[in-house]
């Protein structure tokens, strides 16, 4: 019987952050920012069915990037714990914070004890009430959580872009300016991204529940026209597009 | 808590009931054992207040306008010959675009009300699409059947759904019996003790393209006509000002209509001799 070679915790933790690391590198980012009226999330994602950012529950969201199969698992998840808390207790005890909690716990076991980390990096955001500020918990591949204040950078350049986007942040700007300027971040200075490259989501006051809402493309368009040049915003808000091939199976774009 | 993840197999999918069964969490399936009472035999079909009867006091209605469904429910909830409560109410929105209003025993059909809520909502953001309206008046049928027992016992509960169809453009009404089955109606529906007084106003009233003004008017005084005839079922209480919840669904999705607009409703409606006539 051969007896394995002994390699030392330090390297096999960096192996395994290394292989982490590499998956989520290879997908694009994606940036939060809390703005006047709630906190907006944008996503670079040519595809339209399968979402980066998501609704967990009436003023919480989710967002993630890497591996889809893994972090849409995690969603699924998300949405069940909510939806079980506020069907057992009340609507109102269901937060952000606690399932912050519940996804740095899981991360953290995998990566310890499992063969292979989960190569995602996740937000979870809730929408303040009176009284309450935002929160904005991101959560990487390994169980770190932050609580970001103003913004959050999720993905492979999240530095570059964090970088990018900390000298354009300003505090109470509008949800055009803060849009246009995360769309930008996400480009940055080479490219320029498309209303069809792009997933963004927000969390909203307003007279409804459900503070999440998608904001469809033609929508999208009319916002990212600069101030000037503008006539009437795109589209109003439409019902969202039947999302017929939500591919939930481990054969999901890896790289989306 | 933990956070609720499951192997490939046993993965309840977009289904509340199942994952709310398989997490433990009580609410979801009903008391399988008929509760019988001490003495008796076995737990039969005899057991409980009366034969299968939906006479838990109440009148709940629908009927189609030109905008999608209106549909309305009086306030009254009785225990035997008692008023239990004055201001009740039995008409929920299910989700965005569809309502539904419950007549029978008042506990258990709030508590459906509750998981069906919740199951609409948690098939949608499981799925990202929402329910065709068609799939949820069946989510709901079956939820009235896995209530069959308790129905037995005398704690029938039956539902009457309605919604506004966003791929046929137009508003739809479904009502149930205690097996769960269900059965779309072209028009109008009304169920509950007094649902045979309202539905014989409503019949008469009714007309294709009726407007929201209109429609409210028929329905209130469907309402009061089944109030007139029935001890279960309460009219407009203008002393402490408490009228029927009405709620219309249209493409804009579900809407209650304010409780001043109902009492000024049942105002022209009074002035204009509210007994006869239809509400045109």
């Amino acid at each position: 019987m051969t007896m394995p070679f002994y390699v030392a915790p330090e390297q096999v933790m960096k192996d395994r952050a290394e292989y982490a690391q590499k998956g989520i590198a290879r997908g694009r980012s994606l940036v939060a920012a809390v703005y006047d009226e709630g906190i907006l999330l944008v996503a670079e994602n040519p595809s339209r069915s399968l979402h980066k950012i998501s609704e967990i529950y009436d003023r919480i969201a989710f967002a993630g990037v890497g591996k889809y199969n893994e972090f849409d698992q995690l969603r699924v998840a998300g949405v069940r714990h909510a939806d079980t808390k506020g069907f057992a207790f009340s609507r109102e005890d269901v937060d952000a914070r606690s399932l912050a909690n519940l996804y740095a716990q899981f991360l953290g076991q995998v990566f310890t004890h499992e063969m292979k980390p989960l190569e995602v990096e996740i937000l979870v955001a809730e929408l303040g009430d009176e009284g309450h500020r935002h929160q904005m918990y991101h959560i990487a591949y390994e169980g770190t959580i932050t609580d970001e204040d103003r913004f959050a950078v999720l993905g492979g350049d999240a530095v570059t872009i964090a970088e990018r986007f900390r000298s354009a942040v300003v505090d109470g700007w509008d949800l055009d300016t803060a849009l246009r300027a995360a769309v930008g971040t996400l480009a940055g200075p080479e490219r320029t991204l498309q209303p069809s490259d792009l997933e963004v989501a927000v969390l909203a006051r307003g007279s409804t529940r459900r503070a999440f809402r998608r904001l469809p493309a033609a929508e999208l368009a009319g916002r990212l026209l600069p101030p000037k040049g503008r006539s009437a915003r795109g589209g109003k808000p439409a019902p969202e597009e039947d999302g017929s091939g939500r591919t939930r199976a481990g054969s999901a774009p890896a790289e989306e | 808590m933990v956070l609720p993840l499951f192997a490939p197999g046993s993965d309840p999918g977009p289904d509340f009931a199942a994952l709310i069964r398989a997490s433990g969490v009580s609410g979801g399936a009903p008391i399988e054992r008929p509760l019988a009472p001490p003495g008796s035999a076995a737990g039969g079909a005899s057991v409980g207040p009366g034969p299968l009867p939906l006479r838990h006091g109440t009148t709940v209605a629908a009927l189609r306008y030109d905008a999608g469904v209106i549909m309305a429910g009086d306030r009254r909830a009785t225990e035997g010959h008692f008023i239990a409560h004055r201001a009740m109410e039995k008409v929920f929105p299910a989700d965005r675009h569809s309502a539904v209003a419950i007549a029978g025993a008042a506990g258990p059909a709030v508590q459906m009300v509750k998981l069906f809520q919740t199951q609409l909502e948690h098939y949608e953001k499981v799925e990202g699409v929402a329910l065709s309206l068609e799939g949820k008046a069946n989510q709901l049928g079956q939820m009235v059947r896995e209530h069959l027992p308790m129905a037995f016992q005398g704690l029938a509960v039956v539902p009457l759904f309605a919604g506004f169809d966003l791929r046929r453009e137009e508003g739809r009404i479904f009502t149930y019996d205690v097996t769960g089955g269900h059965y779309e109606e072209t028009d109008h529906a009304a169920t509950g003790s007094g649902g045979r007084d309202a539905r014989t106003t409503i019949k008469l009233g009714w007309r294709p393209g009726l407007r929201r003004e209109q429609a409210i008017e028929l329905v209130v005084q469907a309402l009061y006509n089944a109030a007139d005839e029935d001890a279960a079922t309460g009219g407009p209480d203008v002393l402490r000002g408490i009228y029927p919840v009405v709620a219309t669904v249209t493409v804009e999705g579900y809407e209650p209509v304010a409780q001043d607009e109902v009492a000024q409703r049942f105002g022209v409606l009074v002035e204009r001799g509210l007994a006869g006539g239809s509400a045109s």
